[in-house]
């Protein structure tokens, strides 16, 4: 396939700094160079490709607007947006790794963590020495976090946590797991390190999505905590969710990085697949589903764009995440449908990225808060009722 | 150690060239421009060398405002300083060379480094023209510089069908081919520290053009292939067409 030369329909590139257009090329080439040359290898065999990790944080791909002292390039939303977007054009899974490991992990312990805490992971979650995880849905409680079942109780000189949670990625390689339990029923955060007696974080299985990304659960069975492992910066479930809003904003951008892949694995087949003697781009029904696909990514672009303004501003509310999110991560997997009926036959091999995205954005438009959660948090925002409680 | 790279702007390897009306000069709509990949690796050159004698990395690039972007990447990579030789015109290898020369003679640099030809039209001769133009030794198409504390330099060079072992001495003007060395990615971080460091701007010293473009063809479209067979039954055949028709065997 022809070298990926980018979507900008709308001239969107004239409303990003000279700085962000250049974080942009930087991981759009980090990709091309490095994770297309082996993502389909390790989508088949259901691996991470863990060798990109080095790389990735020497590029300063992680916590990357986090202040310097922590490793951080303070990088704006906008750049830091531009590359979830380009790592999703590579794979769901490479993005996931990264928005975890910044916006899950590195964001409370530098939000919510002592200044210990902060100094002993932070520059090395940077670098990437370090991986890091998020614990908060668990197998009965996923879009009702609120009831959650893991517990921590107070012992003499720390906790004792008792509990297991489920669709964890990067669950069985962090060195450090974030986990939310309530704590005489209230939410707290914890840090939990590999290795800590009691605690185990087997791998799961058998997905047909997110191949290339390591998914797990994590079972805690009296797993003694010393004092220093809990997150003193604060309680209650808006913490956890105040994570899940950093990652959020992070896949609506990445969504579109889905989505460019699929319209121009599209683009470029339906300019060179001939039947009738004539490409198929030149067919009315294949243009129109090109036509709609771009029409989407460029109206995706501009949501993004005026979102990450917004919250460098630091004006975006929650709400408008979710709007963003819904929005662009069910465009993306609607192009990716269609991207594969442009390839007809050929777009379920793996000759072509299309297969593999779509099947990845079946789980990203579940996770990080369900399409059907994130249309009630819209729905409340506009009609002050909401539909669940 | 003062180093100066010279770098270029240049047209997207697999970006689709059109003539622009005037049939003499591409039209840069839609256009991807990027850092000339040869010059690429003359900057990580330059960082390499500046890094393990210290001193500086100056890079200088001739031409319109779009060049910035290239300094831009330059200076995340990890250059110092990034001087625009503004010329919206249209300059040859000579004047070229001879706008670059002028800026670089005030900076008295004990290396030079270029890529060993921007990859737009392919000329290959303003690194050497600037070498002479500044009476400094140049080697072109180097695929391992070795520097030495005294400012001898051993390097190696390609040439068909071998490597040639050149022995030199600073100040020189060297001129990097695939294989020098891989260049780094920017960092966000050196993207960032870049945003601290202003490039410099200034009009390029005029110079006599003395080679003008006419006009711009692209090549004859291909015909399309021939499938004669999948088999070895098409091989009869196959041997008489490339026999009677291409006439190549």
């Amino acid at each position: 396939m022809p070298k990926f030369q980018g979507v900008d329909y709308l001239d969107i590139d004239g409303l990003l700094s000279a700085d962000e257009r250049l974080v942009r090329q930087t991981v759009r080439e980090f990709v091309d160079d490095r994770v297309l040359p082996v993502i389909e290898k390790n989508n088949r065999d259901g691996t991470f490709p863990m060798n990109l990790v080095p790389a990735m944080a020497e590029m300063g791909l992680f916590g990357s607007t986090l202040p310097a002292q922590y490793g951080g390039a303070e990088m704006n939303n906008v750049a830091y947006g531009l590359v979830m977007q380009e790592l999703e054009r590579g794979d769901s899974g490479i993005r996931s790794f990264a928005s975890v490991q910044s916006a899950l992990v590195m964001y409370p312990i530098f939000k919510y963590g002592s200044r210990e805490q902060r100094d002993l992971w932070l520059p090395a979650l940077a670098r990437g020495e370090k991986i890091g995880c998020f614990g908060l849905t668990e197998p009965d409680f996923g879009s009702n976090p609120g009831g959650m079942i893991t517990r921590a109780e107070k012992t003499p000189g720390g906790y004792l946590l008792n509990g297991a949670k489920m669709w964890i990625t990067n669950g069985s390689i962090a060195d450090v797991a974030v986990v939310w339990a309530k704590l005489g029923g209230t939410v707290h955060g914890f840090l939990v390190e590999k290795g800590t007696a009691g605690f185990s974080a087997p791998e799961m299985k058998g997905k047909h999505s997110l191949r290339a990304s390591v998914t797990s659960e994590l079972i805690f069975d009296n797993v003694r905590l010393s004092d220093a492992n809990i997150l003193p910066g604060g309680e209650g479930l808006k913490l956890p969710l105040s994570c899940l809003s950093q990652a959020r904003y992070g896949i609506a951008w990445g969504a579109i990085g889905a989505a460019m892949a699929c319209y121009d694995a599209a683009l470029n087949y339906a300019k060179t697949r001939i039947q009738f003697d004539r490409p198929i781009a030149s067919f009315q029904l294949t243009q129109a589903k090109l036509v709609h696909m771009v029409t989407e990514i460029t109206k995706a672009q501009l949501l993004c764009l005026q979102l990450g303004r917004l919250k460098d501003a630091g004006k975006a509310r929650f709400q408008q995440i979710s709007f963003a999110k819904r929005n662009n991560v069910f465009q993306a997997l609607e192009i990716a449908r269609d991207a594969r009926s442009i390839l007809g036959a050929n777009g379920i091999l793996d000759e072509y990225p299309v297969m593999r995205h779509a099947a990845n954005l079946e789980s990203v438009i579940t996770y990080e808060g369900t399409h059907e959660m994130h249309t009630l948090i819209v729905g409340e925002d506009i009609t002050g009722i909401p539909a669940f409680t | 150690m003062k180093v100066v790279v010279c770098i270029n702007h240049v047209p997207d390897t697999e970006t689709k060239i059109r003539v622009a009306s005037d049939g003499t000069a591409i039209d840069r709509a839609g256009v991807n421009f990027m850092m000339s990949p040869y010059d690429e690796i003359a900057v990580e050159e330059g960082l390499r060398i500046r890094d393990k004698f210290k001193g500086d990395v100056t890079v200088v690039s001739l031409g319109t405002d779009a060049n910035k972007e290239t300094l831009r990447k330059a200076l995340a990579m990890g250059a110092d300083r990034a001087v625009l030789l503004r010329d919206d015109g249209v300059r040859d290898s000579y004047a070229t060379a001879s706008g670059l020369a002028a800026e670089i003679k005030g900076l008295t640099p004990d290396v030079v480094l270029f890529g060993r030809q921007s990859i737009d039209y392919d000329d290959a001769q303003v690194g050497t023209l600037v070498a002479e133009l500044l009476s400094l030794p140049s080697v072109a198409v180097v695929v391992k510089l070795d520097i030495k504390e005294d400012g001898s330099v051993v390097c190696e060079r390609e040439i068909e069908g071998g490597h040639e072992v050149v022995h030199t001495k600073l100040p020189a003007a060297f001129l990097a081919q695939k294989g020098l060395n891989d260049p780094r990615y920017p960092s966000l971080k050196g993207i960032m520290a870049a945003k601290s460091k202003p490039i410099e701007e200034r009009p390029a010293a005029p110079a006599e053009v003395r080679v003008q473009t006419l006009a711009l063809r692209k090549p004859p479209a291909k015909n399309p292939g021939r499938i004669i067979g999948t088999d070895a039954s098409a091989v009869k055949e196959l041997v008489r067409l490339l026999h009677e028709e291409a006439k190549i065997i």
